[in-house]
């Protein structure tokens, strides 16, 4: 079927499927609402569809982004979404204990206490997941079931609601004509890209995932790299919480990002990411959490109910997980190949899968 | 049942010397759950002491941890089997909340009677696990992202059957959920009777049969049972269908104890029964544990909500925050053991 020896180099690339993804469901938009990729100026702010699904995607890149980091050191995060409304949570009740909820000092204080908090829980996981040894999935469980009971006590159960103009930037506010959440998410991609492309922390991210005790052997201080990584996730996912509740200006203990860290996850499996650590991809991440926000502006946009959005959600995890399951091609794509060297199966199934791993 | 569950163990770390006798006690697999239920007992006894005038001390008290919890004694059952075979089902909330919604519709809306409902529900279910189970194994995709992806369809298929509650005031779920069964000292709901007949079968499965065996091992060192020739994608599948079963069954019993479906029913529930099976002994790796230690783990847990309601004053998040302590708590004395048995 795929001839083409070019064609075949660009369907391996590990971007490939997630953008094509992407892509094809913003093309589903057009016959619904043409002028779905219209920008458009509005009293100094540039509005428009591609515009909001960056805006509201925005949290949900930061999450997957910390969320990346730790998969590819063969861990998962499962804390991240109590992160959110534990960091939503102190900052808002601080700054509604402010005499004058406008005062800068006191904003940037009580967004420092939040992050602080952040970080305390990503020394936590990364304690209990490097220091003693325990599987990362049940680690993070305890923050995710119990950090949300806390995000309710500071709170003391109630929906804070806040009057803080500065506080509403970061979320909900505007600078040079953009949305000022998609500043913070451009600089904290950046960032981690930089440290992790161009230096060698990427590499050594990976391999602790590749293999931590031989990168330890190596010289590799693994423990401190995993440590690490679990204090960056919850910072991004700090910054997230920040970003929700001001956007909002409210934290709600009980439902501030409530399933953040399933939608992360997803997101950086539909990036090419996976799932067994030993290498990582930013990009995809970013775009596999563009698929998932484009999905839900795309459920409301052509007017399907909204209450099917999970179903979709569902459909689109399968479809591009069985896509990139190289057993799967094997079994569907592969099959027609197959049918010249039908004496070779096992070198059918290996095939696709190998490649993929020298392009990343 | 002690060579029953310990042959996936010696299979895969061998000990090379005879350990001590203290290493021997903390290496013992039946130590989390003798710590689960003396935790148990402790907790009790503190209530009993705390709240004895105000009748904590009844034996219905008692048993209500039962009625209260019969569905997520179920679902944890069906936990237990996914975790010790070395996989994780994250669906299991979404399916139970599916069923409420499931039943509540077809008794309710379309009028069918409950005895045809209930195989529905339930056959949906098992068929629900049976497709990740299948796809899990086929295409070798993690158990975790298409448990997910099970609990984004079922927790949406609730929102397109309704996205309002339905009340069930149908004649026979009312006088079915109304049912009590006498003890002497007191009474059980069918829906906890139902629970310790699924208890019971779990552990005559689990360590009586072949099927029990098989599960351990995989659980143990997934590539040794393949190499010894056990059927592995058949006992997956299984174990997956058993556990969209017992969701399902969960699900029934959560409809007849609220009386109502709702497409926000029992969001997150699948954490509670990780919970219950964790603080019960097993270990998340699989190939541990005991299906009796999840019935503490559940009991545990339930305990934890009826001290918080004759404690009167205290707020409800204290459930979520000493549900956390447990867990971390549990999560290192495994830790301890593990390590210890490696030495």
């Amino acid at each position: 079927m795929i001839t083409n020896p070019r064609w075949r180099a660009l369907t391996r690339h590990n971007l490939f499927w997630p953008v094509a993804v992407l892509v094809a469901l913003l093309l589903v938009n057009i016959p619904f609402t043409p002028d779905f990729f219209a920008i458009h100026m509005t009293d100094g702010h540039l509005y428009g569809s591609l515009v909001s699904i960056v805006l509201f995607g925005s949290p949900l890149i930061l999450v997957a982004v910390g969320m990346t980091l730790v998969i590819a050191t063969g861990g998962i995060d499962l804390s991240v979404g109590a992160v959110v409304a534990i960091t939503g949570a102190l900052t808002c009740s601080y700054i509604s204990d402010q005499k004058d909820q406008d005062a800068l000092s006191g904003v940037l204080l009580a967004m420092g206490l939040g992050l602080i908090a952040a970080v305390v829980c990503g020394l936590w996981n990364g304690f209990l997941v490097a220091r003693m040894g325990i599987q990362p999935i049940i680690a993070t469980l305890i923050i995710m079931v119990a950090g949300r009971g806390v995000a309710q006590l500071i709170t003391d159960g109630q929906i804070i609601t806040i009057n803080s103009e500065p506080y509403k930037l970061i979320g909900g506010g505007y600078w040079l004509t953009l949305p000022f959440s998609i500043f913070v998410v451009a600089a904290v991609v950046a960032v981690t890209v930089a440290l992790t492309r161009r230096t060698a922390l990427g590499l050594l991210v990976e391999s602790v995932g590749g293999n931590a005790e031989a990168s330890r052997l190596v010289g590799i201080r693994s423990m401190r790299i995993k440590i690490m990584v679990y204090v960056f996730c919850a910072l991004c996912a700090g910054i997230a919480g920040l970003m929700v509740s001001s956007n909002t200006s409210a934290a709600d203990g009980n439902n501030a990002g409530l399933w953040i860290e399933l939608d992360a996850i997803l997101a950086v499996v539909i990036g090419g990411t996976s799932l067994l650590g030993g290498r990582f991809s930013i990009g995809g991440t970013v775009v596999g959490a563009l698929v998932i926000q484009t999905l839900t502006t795309t459920i409301y946009t052509i007017g399907v109910p909204t209450q099917t959005n999970l179903v979709f959600k569902a459909a689109v995890v399968i479809v591009v997980c069985l896509l990139q399951s190289p057993k799967f091609r094997a079994k569907v794509f592969g099959a027609r190949a197959k049918k010249t060297p039908p004496a070779a199966p096992a070198a059918v199934t290996t095939e696709p899968a190998t490649p993929k791993m020298e392009v990343s | 049942m002690s060579t029953t569950t310990k042959t996936p163990t010696t299979a895969a770390k061998p000990e090379a010397r005879t350990p001590s006798k203290a290493a021997r006690v903390l290496g013992d697999r039946r130590l989390p759950v003798l710590v689960t239920a003396a935790l148990f007992l402790a907790m009790y006894i503190a209530g009993l002491s705390r709240y004895q005038n105000y009748g904590f001390g009844d034996s219905q008290v008692f048993l209500n941890l039962f009625i209260d919890n019969g569905y997520l004694l179920v679902a944890a059952v069906g936990a237990t089997f996914v975790i010790l075979s070395g996989g994780i089902d994250l669906s299991v909330g979404s399916v139970i909340g599916f069923t409420t919604m499931l039943t509540a519709w077809l008794v309710q809306d379309v009028g069918l009677p409950l005895l045809v409902v209930i195989p529905i529900s339930l056959g949906v279910g098992a068929f629900g696990g049976f497709l990740m189970g299948y796809v899990i194994h086929n295409f070798e995709i993690q158990p975790f992202i298409v448990t997910l992806a099970g609990l984004f369809l079922f927790r949406g298929l609730c929102l397109v059957i309704s996205k309002e509650s339905i009340a069930i005031n149908d004649s026979a779920v009312s006088s079915l959920a109304e049912t009590r069964v006498s003890l002497g000292l007191g009474e059980l709901s069918i829906g906890a009777v139902v629970a310790l007949v699924v208890l019971a079968a779990a552990f005559y499965l689990l360590h009586y049969t072949r099927f029990g065996r098989r599960i351990y091992a995989i659980g143990g060192n997934e590539q040794s049972a393949l190499l010894m020739g056990l059927p592995l994608g058949g006992t997956k599948i299984a174990v997956y269908t058993m556990s969209g079963f017992c969701s399902a069954l969960a699900g029934l019993l959560f409809m007849l104890y609220i009386q109502s479906g709702d497409p926000l029913h029992a969001v997150g529930m699948e954490l509670d029964a990780i919970a219950a099976v964790v603080i019960g002994g097993t270990l998340l790796t699989g190939g541990s544990g005991y299906v009796l230690g999840t019935l503490f783990g559940v009991l545990v847990l339930g305990l934890i909500k009826s001290i918080i309601q004759f404690e009167g004053t205290l707020s409800s998040w204290w459930t979520k925050i000493a549900t956390g302590v447990l867990l971390c708590a549990f999560i290192l004395i495994q830790r301890v053991m593990t390590t210890r048995k490696k030495a």
